[in-house]
């Protein structure tokens, strides 16, 4: 067991037994307790001991030790979803403050263990991550720092770019080892069960649309590379671009590391709203005395406080599981609660289902954030933690609050969960304009993207691809397609008539 | 441990990227105005990972709290962060970086000399601080946690320490107090005093120029030295002594009397600054305006006779002005053309003020 002092070692193993009681289920956990410098060191990388050389984490090490220093910032937990689960309790700090971050660890964990999002990573990431840093070092050895150093630069700025569904749908992985033929025979013909409905169904002008439809799409897809719209462009690019073996294995360790710490993203107020409504119910209920109370309360709103501008995760994640519990042990759910429009009774609504508990085990286990907010967040609950949408105002030069509405709250809230907040963006075409040019298009949502970041990042793609790139996206308004030849951007106006060239590629979530 | 390794290749790049764009840093004074004592903050191009992502000002966001629709919202405004370039790689982070590393950075650009102090090299001043520890001394300086410690030591060693009822009771024997040790502290020995004219001639943008060229002879000279110790002096037809803020804040309108800033100037050295023990550096700036050539006579006068003997270098800028005749500079070099203790340079505009820094500090006085 890890080198924790005989007082906390008690009381790990008094939480542990009560997070287990209470149907908390989770990998072996191992508590280490590290000085803040080693704490630092960790929390630069991610979490893990060991990871490849590279600058960005010295930056990161740089930032959060003054952050530490200047005491303006300090990290409670660090936990990594591996089996065993490891997490840091770092020397120093109060009594209280390690039992608080145990109980909030052992949530985690649980759900580490238990949510479906998680159920496609690696559980032995630990491992896996020393093995990436002993490959780095071995490039870094044989072709040189600098060399090695200014790859992965360019393919961490792409890193963004993969599928983060492709884990869970088993057709897409078949999908790309092997096309099935394309059917040929009669496309877009509806079934009929008695043949004189044949004519009805399937009316003649409408079989010859959707032949005429149907081998256009057969055209396009024989014609150009990839067939279909590739949303994991990292592997599109580690399989297709012109790249040493070494490359090709640092985009395969970053690309791994990047889908290892996807669930994350996807399940930030999920994750930290579960082990926040543990930590917060196990404190209270079973680990505390009462002299610790005081000090708990400081430390937990801490952690919950929210400014204005700000969106923590911590605090809409535990309120939710908070409001969900209540309703399904008052039973406020259902048919018969969605069409009463008595207020009063409403308010008074007590079927006395007990249901809450099973719920948020339930929810805990098949939710991301986009399918949680999509089904849980209501009214109400905008009301009641007074919710609103900021925006922009050009004219005054300041962010100010745009409505209190709740379908605009949701829409936002959810936009802003989707892919991260990131715009979606595949690899359309690898031969554009015959020229093995690279055409990516971005799925224009209504928001546009930062055009210098946009061409900062197009300059490394044309490292990687060697040939001139396009992203087709708006800009101002206007749909255009911006081509960089690895010399100069130029931005051409996208043509009303070539729309049918260019797949925008559906979105297949 | 990696991260150190990690680390210490973050801070080379930071470097390696400020030396490529050096010119530019020291020309633009955005940066001087983020000085938080030993610290810089400079803004690093090309630092941050670019990657395809939304403009933050098109997208908004979710927030909690009170107001009205058309409230603004109270966060940070992030200054400096602009409108979207449209230049490519325009992402820019800001780092901090220690004086002590951009005064490297200056000295390796400008290949400039280390500098060979003159007179008593070191000036260092003893200083007792109570940092020791020792068996007497009076109940004051008792070090309680020094004498809990000692007497959990005798416990143990007798074997009267029980864990399970930890209970430490010193003894007489076990105080420990806490005794005198000295130091060896450096001492400021050198101190730059900056005069400047800031007659009606000398405009925002000069003025501009002279608080760039101040602020990397101080970053050079502080490197070079133990401590530095700055003074400043404003003139018009009189001169006064002023803080660095009023020094770079004040307009004047009257004539200009340069004798008048070099006699206050005098008088604070003679006053202050033994010369034997000192490093004194003064610098004047002006737009070579003076009001009569009987003034300047008495000037150079004045640096022959009191101050080149006197000081490690005498450094007169004459910043370029729309107004100013710049005459005083060429009666300067008309007495002094071969003397090597003042040292003059043209500043024309901000582009020039590497190459002037490079004039002042190249001699490695």
């Amino acid at each position: 067991m890890a080198n924790l002092t005989p007082e906390l070692e008690a009381e790990r193993v008094r939480i542990e037994k009560i997070a287990h009681d209470v149907g908390l289920d989770f990998f072996e956990t191992i508590f280490e307790l590290v000085t803040y410098k080693e704490l630092n060191m960790i929390a630069s990388y991610g979490g893990f001991p060991v990871r490849y050389p590279h600058w960005r984490f010295g930056m990161d090490y740089e930032q959060i030790s003054k952050g530490y220093e200047y005491g303006l910032s300090k990290i409670y937990e660090l936990v990594i979803n591996n089996d065993p689960c490891y997490a840091y309790l770092m020397e120093g700090n109060e009594f209280i403050d390690q039992k608080l971050v145990m109980a909030h660890v052992y949530g985690h964990c649980d759900f580490f263990k238990n949510n479906q999002w998680f159920s496609q990573t690696n559980r032995k990431m630990m491992d896996e991550m020393a093995n990436h840093a002993t490959r780095v070092r071995r490039y870094i050895d044989r072709y040189g720092q600098e060399n090695v150093e200014n790859f992965i630069d360019v393919i961490l700025s792409l890193e963004n770019l993969i599928d983060r569904h492709a884990p869970y749908s088993k057709s897409k992985i078949e999908e790309t080892k092997s096309r099935p033929p394309y059917r040929a025979n009669a496309p877009g013909r509806l079934s009929v069960h008695r043949d004189y409905m044949e004519s009805f169904i399937n009316p003649p002008e409408y079989l010859r649309a959707e032949a005429e439809r149907a081998s256009q799409e057969q055209s396009f897809e024989q014609n150009h590379f990839p067939p279909k719209p590739v949303r994991d462009v990292l592997q599109f690019l580690m399989e297709y671009a012109p790249l040493q073996p070494w490359q090709q294995d640092i985009i395969s360790i970053i690309r791994e590391e990047a889908y290892y710490f996807a669930p994350q993203g996807m399940t930030k107020i999920m994750n930290e709203g579960w082990a926040s409504y543990w930590h917060s119910k196990l404190m209270t209920e079973k680990i505390m005395d009462d002299s610790e109370i005081i000090d708990f309360a400081d430390r937990h709103s801490g952690t919950m406080a929210m400014d204005p501008m700000g969106f923590n995760p911590y605090k809409i994640g535990i309120e939710l599981f908070r409001d969900i519990e209540q309703r399904w042990n008052k039973g406020q759910f259902g048919k018969e609660w969605n069409e009463c429009a008595d207020l009063a009774e409403k308010k008074n609504w007590d079927r006395k289902s007990g249901l809450g508990r099973e719920k948020i085990f339930e929810i805990r286990r098949n939710y991301n954030d986009v399918t949680f907010v999509d089904e849980f967040l209501t009214e109400d609950f905008c009301v009641k933690n007074r919710m609103f949408v900021y925006k922009f105002n050009k004219r005054t030069g300041q962010y100010e609050v745009d409505t209190r509405n709740f379908p605009m709250i949701k829409k936002q809230l959810l936009f802003q969960l989707t892919n991260f907040g990131q715009p979606i963006i595949n690899v359309v075409d690898a031969n554009f304009n015959n020229r093995g040019e690279l055409l990516l298009v971005h799925m224009f949502e209504g928001v546009e993207m930062q055009p210098d970041y946009m061409r900062a990042t197009m300059q490394n793609l044309y490292r990687v691809w060697g040939r001139p790139v396009n992203v087709a996206t708006v800009l101002d308004k206007d749909r255009y397609i911006v081509h960089f030849d690895g010399k100069d951007f130029k931005n051409v106006l996208f043509e009303t008539q070539k729309k049918e060239d260019l797949p925008t590629g559906s979105d297949q979530n | 441990m990696g991260i150190l390794e990690d680390h210490r290749r973050f801070k080379d790049i930071i470097r390696g990227r400020i030396k490529q764009d050096f010119k530019k840093y020291v020309t633009h004074g955005e940066m001087i105005g983020k000085r938080e004592n030993d610290y810089v903050k400079i803004p690093v191009p090309q630092i941050e990972t670019p990657r395809f992502k939304y403009g933050k000002k098109q997208s908004g966001g979710v927030g909690q709290g009170e107001g009205q629709p058309g409230d603004s919202v109270d966060g940070e405004k992030q200054p400096g962060q602009g409108e979207a370039g449209d230049s490519p790689g325009q992402h820019v982070l800001e780092v901090d970086v220690t004086l002590d590393e951009l005064a490297d950075i200056l000295g390796e650009q400008l290949e400039l000399p280390k500098i060979e102090p003159r007179g008593n090299k070191n000036v260092e001043t003893l200083q007792n601080r109570y940092t020791g520890r020792g068996p007497v001394g009076p109940d004051s300086l008792r070090n309680f946690k020094e004498s809990y410690k000692e007497a959990l030591k005798r416990q143990l060693a007798a074997g009267t320490y029980n864990p399970d009822d930890p209970i430490v009771i010193p003894i007489r024997r076990d105080i420990r107090y806490r005794t005198p040790k000295t130091s060896v502290k450096p001492q400021a020995n050198a101190v730059v005093i900056y005069m400047m004219d800031v007659s009606g001639s000398m405009g925002d943008e000069q003025k501009e120029i002279v608080r760039l060229e101040s602020f990397w002879i101080n970053t050079w000279l502080k490197k070079n030295y133990k401590g530095l110790e700055t003074r400043f002096i404003i003139h018009d037809a009189a001169a006064k002594e002023v803080d660095e803020k009023t020094f770079f804040s004040t307009s004047e309108s009257g004539g200009t009397l340069i004798s008048s800033a070099y006699k206050l100037c005098k008088k604070i050295i003679e006053e202050e600054y033994p010369v034997n023990d000192w490093n004194i550096y003064p610098f004047h700036f002006s737009d070579g305006d003076n009001w009569s050539g009987e003034d300047t006579r008495l000037c150079v006068k004045m640096l022959t006779e009191f101050f080149l003997p006197k000081v490690n270098q005498f450094g007169y800028g004459q910043v370029e002005s729309k107004y100013g005749s710049g005459q005083f500079l060429k009666d300067l070099e008309k007495s002094f053309s071969s003397d090597e203790r003042l040292v003059i340079s043209r500043i024309e505009n901000k582009d020039r003020i590497l190459n002037s820094i490079k004039d002042f500090l190249g001699k490695g006085r």
